[in-house]
């Protein structure tokens, strides 16, 4: 049989297993469109490529699948660069599918002619420009393996339109492909046992890596028997049950005193499914300088990128931990944990009245009681994001998608669309603010098409409220380009769309409006006022050492 | 030039129009130097050789673990058995051209 570029498309986007793809179609990708239309595929049709870039996102995210979205050439492709860098940093398996310029014109400044492949390289894992249908066959497969496998990242693919148009007899179609796993070497399994017996006090660092290979399983099984205490990265929040004395939350610039101080005090620090970024290591100098170091990572790069090691893996994590584990000896570790809880009493995370409704961290365990913990917690960038990290209770992988690695304002509520929809049953809900929502709030109407089970809470306190909070701190509070002097009605804004809509600020009783808010199916947009001058506490100082944390020693 | 502070890496590659924006991007993303490039196709024209000259410092170690990570790149070796007088010729090459 004969089929065009665009057909072949389709059909192996379908045979891998590809229901939904958001996008938005133009010129320079109209015959994959025309092909999409024969197809079982559901198109969701975003209202700006971003948008459908943070919807894939979404779905990737919440599955470990990799998600697909469509772009055309020129501005469809530049508006995808965001989520595509996003997805770089965050490790996550995207395919951007993107028209381009037939051939001929490639390189003659075409309308609508933009260098996507050139744009897309240093942002993704691997990108390709495809020059015959032909190509597709190969392509396509290998996208799907790069995407996935190893350490995932996004995959981007420009398409000619003359690609998409022309004809090849196909007569065998090609299966997924899969990369071998390496085995990992069983001396080195047994001198990482071996020193983890032998340390006073271990702890483990651990992050998104956890989450991607599925070994949250595995980490709880390992921590449990040698009573090691964890601390999460941002990424790796979900992968550790929150209850219980081993765990000391989300370690770096806005965790707590007591995990900060810890991280100085322990001798071997077990760096599992992590990158050390500056964010969570503070000065890298000074971090976990009494340690030894056992790093695990799946990215062989990693390995020494940023801090020597004493001794690691290339590999993935989920095996190394299932292999380590029999190796381990059962210990309690008085008093190792007679230590932290020392430390726990000493420098607590300072919780505020219960009485403040508003107060952010109050507000944050408020959402929490009102949800299930399998419901999908999205965030925007910024202070209600660490707001969410540090008071949110994460009990399951994937429950919290958060652009980490790019920090991206806008992320969170296409990213909440993309979960709902991969997630039938589910409920997604974005927390925001008012600055990060206004980024993508077209997608309000993407929403209403799909009339999905998302809601957005924007904790309004009319500033870019992190920056805001920077200027106070480290620029002799000099405010510029922070407040927003004019912002909408969002309740207006969400009943425009046809979405209830709710302003927690005019009800009298605003824990009763948040639970009728939430306690109704399909989507809703919720606003919340927060007092501009609300910090988050502690911080550490971009640059200075985890140890050095201003404020958060008690509630202010 | 000074030897020792100079290593060559050789590369083996993918041949098509992108493989060298691969490579030239990582080094510049990156802050990576690169004094030299050499490069021509292999065999029926599918592959390319590459001989990079870079600094011996402690970044090498670095640069060599994103090079292998490039899709593009097939196989790479250290070639401690080539010194920078293998791109000699070449800087003579270009000293004399000119401006």
């Amino acid at each position: 049989m004969y089929y065009s570029g665009a057909q072949i498309l389709i059909k192996l986007l379908e045979k891998f297993g590809i229901r939904k793809i958001p996008g938005i179609p133009g010129g320079a990708n109209l015959p994959i469109y025309s092909a999409l239309a024969d197809s079982s595929i559901e198109h969701i049709l975003a209202r700006h490529e971003q948008g459908a870039g943070f919807i894939a996102q979404g779905m990737a995210r919440s599955t470990g699948k990799p998600a697909v979205c469509f772009a055309t050439s020129g501005p469809g492709a530049t508006n995808l660069l965001t989520a595509i860098a996003d997805a770089k940093l965050d490790s996550v398996p995207i395919i951007a599918i993107t028209g381009q310029v037939p051939t001929t014109y490639l390189g003659t400044d075409a309308f609508q002619e933009i260098d996507t492949y050139g744009l897309t390289l240093p942002i993704t894992k691997h990108n390709f420009l495809i020059r015959s249908p032909a190509e597709l066959l190969e392509v396509i497969p290998e996208a799907f393996r790069i995407a996935r496998d190893g350490r995932p990242g996004p995959v981007a693919i420009d398409i000619p339109k003359d690609v998409q148009f022309e004809k090849i007899k196909v007569s065998k179609w090609p299966s997924p492909k899969r990369t071998k796993i390496k085995k990992i070497d069983q001396k080195t399994i047994r001198k990482i046992a071996q020193e983890i017996n032998k340390a006073k006090k271990p702890l483990l660092y651990i992050g998104g890596g956890i989450i991607s290979s599925g070994a949250h399983l595995a980490l709880r099984k390992f921590s449990g028997k040698n009573s090691i205490p964890v601390t999460s990265t941002l990424m790796g929040l979900g992968a550790f049950l929150p209850q219980g004395s081993l765990y000391l939350g989300m370690l770096g610039m806005h965790g707590a005193r007591y995990t900060n101080l810890l991280l100085k005090e322990t001798d071997l620090l077990l760096a599992f499914g992590v990158r050390f970024d500056d964010r969570a290591t503070g000065n890298i100098k000074e971090f976990c300088s009494q340690a030894k170091i056992i790093h695990i990572d799946i990215d062989y790069a990693e390995i020494d990128k940023l801090k020597k090691t004493n001794i690691s893996i290339a590999g993935d994590i989920k095996q190394a931990l299932e292999q380590i584990l029999p190796y381990l000896r059962r210990d309690a570790r008085r008093q190792w944990l007679a230590h932290i809880e020392k430390f726990k009493k000493e420098y607590p995370f300072f919780m505020p009245a219960k009485k403040y409704f508003f107060q952010p961290l109050n507000f944050i365990q408020a959402i929490n009681r009102h949800l299930a913990p399998q419901d999908i917690i999205t965030t925007d960038v910024g202070q209600h994001q660490m707001w969410v990290a540090q008071a949110y209770t994460f009990s399951y992988p994937r429950t919290f998608l958060t652009s980490g690695g790019l920090g991206t304002m806008g992320f969170g509520f296409p990213a909440a669309i993309g979960a709902a929809l991969a997630n039938p049953g589910r409920r997604a809900v974005c927390i925001s603010g008012d600055g990060s929502f206004l980024m993508n709030i077209q997608e309000l109407a993407t929403l209403a098409d799909l009339n999905l089970d998302v809601a957005v809470i924007i904790m309004n306190n009319k500033n870019l409220g992190l920056v805001r909070q920077q200027q106070e701190l480290f620029y002799g509070k000099k405010y510029i380009g922070t407040f927003f002097k004019s912002n909408p009605d969002f309740t207006k804004i969400a009943e425009s769309f046809g979405i209830r809509g709710y302003d927690l600020g005019k009800a009298k009783q605003p824990a009763k409006m948040l639970d009728e808010a939430l306690r109704k199916k399909g989507p809703c947009v919720i606003n919340a006022p927060i007092h501009y001058a609300e910090n988050v506490m502690p911080m550490v100082a971009p640059g200075a050492a985890n140890s050095e944390m201003i404020g958060g020693q008690e509630y202010e | 030039m000074n030897k020792i502070a100079s290593t060559i890496i050789e590369l083996t590659v993918r041949n098509h129009p992108g493989a060298m924006s691969h490579i030239t991007g990582l080094f510049s993303r990156r802050g990576f130097n690169l004094e030299g490039i050499l490069c021509a196709s292999i065999g029926n024209g599918e592959n390319s050789r590459m001989y990079l000259l870079v600094e011996n410092n402690s970044r090498l170690e670095q640069i060599v673990k994103q090079l292998q990570k490039l899709y593009d790149v097939l196989k790479l070796r250290i070639r401690h058995d080539y010194d920078h007088t293998l791109f000699n010729r070449l800087h003579e090459l270009i000293k004399g051209e000119g401006l």
